[in-house]
């Protein structure tokens, strides 16, 4: 067992850490040491400044794009990434339909696709979820008719955060209303910009722009389009749920809200003296760093786990469940350092930029229970697959 | 970074599994509860002949050089089936402690024949008032005038302190607080057995006036403290360690129940509410082993930057994350639970034991926040 870095690794993180700090444009850098709070148009620099350096795409393969780097260069990437409080890329292209297609793709739709998802040429979004299938979404009945070399899609996919500034949506379409739920389901990429599409944004709790509606009305889409196989779009849906595992353990975004916390509590009294140094604050704080360096480790095993080309152990499943709940006891932590300054409420210029981007972040968090497959649903499945508990 | 065992440690974690399993199932436990001295000397004998008690000492004193992981180890592949010897109390209090703070000649005496097995070591640090602070020390160390000193005082929870045949006593001398090694059957030492939660014993030391050479000190006076924290990280890594083996046997023990107890007619684990629960419980327990990795790498670590947040981070989870496996274990079983007769409620005393030990939540959460550290840097 070792717990620390090589060298070579250690001297990685130097190369990256100061390469970030000449990458990032000046109000981009004062913004990420301040409230963060960026723009879909900020993510979208930021992505172009990372492919131009060719560091977009650091977990895909060579061949399509990817840097090269072993899991550990990966992961050390990824948390000077996070440090720096650069702006989160866009996951939808990225880490979920181009990994998608790098598997089971057509070699047409890897030359049509790879290229343009990384380039920033265009942005996708999710299509899965609908008004009447959310946990349940095998349930799902926006369909696709069989029209020669061309789908009909008609129905409404809900939740397709960003589709506003996205180019092209994934969706799970019924293909086969005939077949059993799951088995007349298929994978499709559809172009945003297609006659009878109409994209109705919708704000989230926080009062940020992500949420969307997406309607479809006699969409046509071409058959090179269906990745996997008509009606295997539930298989492609469950590889596409590996990829998110790691994804939401939340290690970033926590990491970043603990520090703000405590650079808040630095700046307030309570009894005279800063919150950082009263006890009762400090134990506060300390029980959710102790928590997340326990929920560290378990994302560590499964690096080490990759590292070493295995497949992550039955511990990841938990990452989600754990990180998910920490990301949110912080985002609360951080309006109780706030105390009477958690009511302000995109005030910008009022306030201490920090401070003003933390409301709409803890309201919008609150849905990181639920997406990715709500936690509930998570422990219906590591009940079933992992302890292998009876089924009712 | 790398999690995984190397093939000796391997070995090690499975030749200990098995033995536990084959020779010291939980029935052996049951009986030797009710034993004067609680542990076997025959046992602990073979435990030094298969070597695992050296494992974390240096080849210059008998050990095999081993790192505390495979302490640990040890520790967590006993805990399954509550093997009684004391190895907590010998290996990792006691014998961490000479080992740091004795002279060859102590080491020869005292150290070497435990790592054999042929006699254990108890650590008589606590007192009544002194709950985890290690240099609250009321017992005295007054020097003779021709180079020993006469130690009184008393000790509370002395484990292992009822049998041992070499107590490990700190003490405040003329200049602060030491350690004195003191053989159990000196003249003026009072043992009283203490019961303790968990089915094992401890002791209560009474010193009156006992006469001891200067040979006895270890180290220098005044350096007791600082070996006596240090011991406390490894005893709390020792802890948690041996918890992750409670935890995970409680949570297989509840799974299997849950797959096997029948009420309104089906099996109570198809209940949601429960496999929630139990989830949960999982989850905890993968929390525990995972920062007990961390807490148990980290002990060795001579730098107290290092070494002290990963183990009180562990020691936290055991608190939290592990009290929680115990009692939600406990709950699931229903009232079987709460018998005597039943395992689970044996392991479940267990981790309120090792809870109690070496510093509880209030402690660590306090010491990690006291860090400089935490102040300063960004998590």
């Amino acid at each position: 067992m070792d717990l620390t870095f090589t060298e070579e690794e250690e001297a990685f993180r130097r190369e990256v850490r100061t390469w970030i700090q000449d990458a990032m444009p000046e109000d981009m850098r004062a913004r990420a040491e301040g409230a963060g709070g960026f723009t879909p148009e900020d993510s979208a620099n930021w992505h172009r400044i990372l492919y131009k350096k060719g560091w977009v795409a650091p977990h895909w393969p060579k061949e399509v794009g990817g840097t090269g780097w072993d899991a550990a260069r990966r992961f050390i990437f990824n948390e000077e990434m996070e440090l720096s409080g650069a702006p989160q890329l866009s996951v939808f292209g990225l880490s979920m339909v181009g990994p998608l297609i790098i598997s089971f793709g057509t070699d047409e739709q890897k030359k049509r696709f790879l290229p343009k998802i990384l380039s920033a040429e265009e942005f996708w979004c999710q299509g899965y979820s609908e008004p009447g299938s959310g946990s349940d979404l095998a349930s799902l009945r926006t369909t696709a008719e069989d029209a020669g070399d061309h789908l009909i899609v008609n129905g409404q996919k809900t939740w397709t955060s960003y589709a506003q500034y996205s180019d092209w949506i994934f969706c799970l379409v019924r293909t086969d209303p005939s077949a059993k739920k799951q088995a007349g389901i298929t994978f499709v990429l559809i172009d945003l910009r297609s006659p009878g599409i109409e994209v109705k944004p919708m704000l989230t709790l926080g009062h940020t722009p992500a949420f969307c509606d997406t309607f479809f009305d006699n969409v046509k889409v071409p058959k090179q389009n269906v990745v996997g196989g008509i009606n295997q779009g539930w298989t492609m849906a469950k590889a596409l749920l590996g990829h998110e595992r790691t994804m939401l353990a939340m290690i970033g975004p926590s990491r970043n809200v603990l520090q703000k916390v405590k650079r808040m509590a630095a700046t307030k009294t309570v009894n005279g003296r800063p919150m950082l140094e009263d006890p009762v604050w400090r134990a506060k704080i300390a029980r959710l760093e102790m928590r997340f360096r326990a929920h560290l480790m378990v994302s560590y095993r499964a690096l080490a786990d990759q590292q070493k080309g295995k497949l992550p152990g039955p511990e990841s499943s938990i990452l989600k469940l754990v990180g998910t709940k920490l990301i949110q006891e912080l985002t609360e932590l951080a309006m109780e350092v706030m105390g009477e300054g958690s009511l302000t409420w995109h005030n910008e210029g009022v306030c201490p930029p920090i401070e003003e981007s933390i409301g709409p972040y803890f309201c919008y968090e609150r849905a990181a229970t639920i997406y990715g497959g709500s936690n509930e649903i998570q422990r219906n499945v590591i009940a079933k697959m992992i302890l292998q508990l009876p089924s009712s | 970074m790398d999690f995984e065992l190397n093939q000796d440690q391997e070995m090690l974690a499975k030749t200990v599994a098995d033995f536990a399993k084959n020779e010291s199932p939980v029935e052996r436990f049951r009986k030797l509860r009710d034993d004067d001295v609680g542990w076997d000397a025959g046992v602990w004998r073979k435990m030094g002949e298969l070597g695992w008690i050296g494992v974390p000492f240096a080849e210059s004193v008998g050990g095999f050089g081993g790192s505390f992981v495979e302490c640990a180890l040890v520790l967590e592949n006993l805990a399954p089936t509550l093997v009684p010897e004391p190895y907590l109390a010998s290996v990792v209090l006691g014998g961490m402690t000479l080992a740091r703070a004795g002279n060859a000649a102590q080491h020869d005496t005292y150290l070497t024949p435990m790592i054999e097995g042929e006699t254990t070591l108890a650590l008589a640090h606590s007192e009544a008032q002194s709950r985890y602070d290690v240099s609250s020390v009321e017992t005295r160390a007054t020097p003779d005038g021709s180079g020993g000193y006469k130690l009184s005082g008393e000790k509370v929870w002395v484990l292992n302190g009822h049998h041992a045949d070499h107590l490990i006593v700190s003490a405040n001398a003329p200049g602060g607080v030491t350690l004195f090694v003191v053989p159990r059957e000196t003249e003026g030492v009072n043992v009283t057995v203490a019961k303790t939660i968990d089915g094992q014993k401890a002791a209560f030391i009474k010193l009156d006036d006992v006469r001891i050479s200067d040979e006895a000190r270890l180290g220098e006076e005044g350096s007791g403290a600082a070996v006596l924290d240090r011991t406390m990280d490894y005893a709390a890594a020792a802890a948690v360690a041996e918890s992750v083996g409670i935890a995970t046997t409680m949570l297989h023990m509840t799974v299997e129940y849950l797959g096997t107890r029948e009420q309104f007619g089906v099996k109570i684990g198809s209940f949601q509410a429960l496999q929630h629960r139990a989830v949960d419980m999982y989850a905890e327990t993968e929390l525990l082993r995972s920062i007990s990795m961390a807490s148990t790498v980290r002990a060795d670590e001579d730098d107290p930057s290092v070494r002290r947040g990963d183990i009180s981070a562990a020691k936290y989870q055991l608190a939290t994350g592990g009290i929680w496996v115990a009692q939600q274990s406990l709950q699931l079983h229903g009232g079987i639970g709460v018998t005597d007769e039943h395992d689970i409620g044996l392991y479940f005393k267990r981790m309120y034991a090792l809870n109690a030990l070496f510093g509880d939540q209030e402690h660590h959460v306090a010491r990690f926040a006291s860090d400089a550290a935490f102040a300063e840097a960004p998590a």
